[in-house]
């Protein structure tokens, strides 16, 4: 890929190895953006609520259909991911664990909180439902 | 008053004290989003549990809720205007990061900003007026 001037490019991902913390650190920004899409729903659920009873119970049809569902386990996951690695990132910027063994046990750790998190959450919520 | 520096560099006395050099900018982006990073850490944990807490929950429920607890309403405020800030500064450093046609870029910017105050201001609105009373 030409960059229009004769300035070097860094290398392209192509050329690297795999390793868990490059997959982990995409999905930090994946998960970002998917969340940013979550608020749309957070705003018409609000908005629904303030609206009246018929607006809400739309919204919480919505929620509460196959979709809807999906959609929230889905977000769930990613706001507990990003969350998680979103610590991660704090302690690493004290300038700590920032080392190659600490920076695969933090992936280990995030990886399986998130699981975790989101399995407990939705075994809360549909006990409580 | 001329300084040591002044006589060696063609910046200004001004510029060097900023010491922000061609970019314009420092680190004010870096610095609000982990600064709003981390009032997430709560936000975002009482918000799943307050969702969690009102699953099903019908319009009656849902405002007697935001209605009757300045506590929640001011969580639900806070958690809305913080996201939406920390989701824009976020976007927006993707957007510089594969958006590369400068109009683009900055047309992109300025949509994601403009849309993400809009809805947090309606989100905050709308939080109000269930809390002092639809």
């Amino acid at each position: 890929m030409a960059n229009g001037s004769s300035r070097p490019l860094s290398p392209h991902l192509q050329v690297y190895r795999f390793q868990w913390t490059m997959a982990l650190s995409i999905t930090h920004r994946i998960t970002g953006v998917g969340l940013v899409l979550g608020t749309l729903l957070l705003s018409w659920w609000l908005i629904a609520a303030a609206t009246g009873p018929d607006a809400f119970a739309r919204a919480q049809n919505f929620i509460g259909s196959g979709l809807g569902l999906l959609l929230l386990f889905g977000w769930t996951w990613a706001l507990f991911y990003h969350l998680a690695n979103g610590i991660r990132h704090l302690v690493w910027d004290t300038g700590y664990a920032l080392d190659l063994k600490n920076a695969e046990l933090g992936a280990y750790i995030v990886a399986g909180a998130s699981l975790a998190l989101t399995i407990l959450a939705w075994i809360v919520g549909l006990a409580v439902w | 008053m001329t300084s040591q520096s002044s006589s060696k560099s063609l910046r200004s006395p001004l510029a060097e004290a900023r010491g922000l050099g061609s970019s314009k900018y420092g680190t004010e982006h870096w610095w609000h989003q982990r600064l709003s990073a981390l009032a997430l850490i709560p936000l975002s944990i009482w918000f799943v549990i307050a969702v969690i807490a009102h699953l099903g929950a019908d319009y009656a429920q849902f405002t007697a809720w935001l209605k009757g607890s300045p506590f929640s309403a001011i969580m639900m405020i806070l958690t809305v205007a913080v996201t939406f800030h920390h989701a824009q500064s976020g976007v927006q450093v993707v957007i510089e990061d594969y958006v590369h046609a400068e109009w683009a870029k900055v047309a992109s910017i300025i949509a994601v900003k403009f849309l993400s105050f809009a809805l947090a201001a309606a989100c905050i609105f709308a939080v109000l007026k269930i809390s002092f009373g639809a």
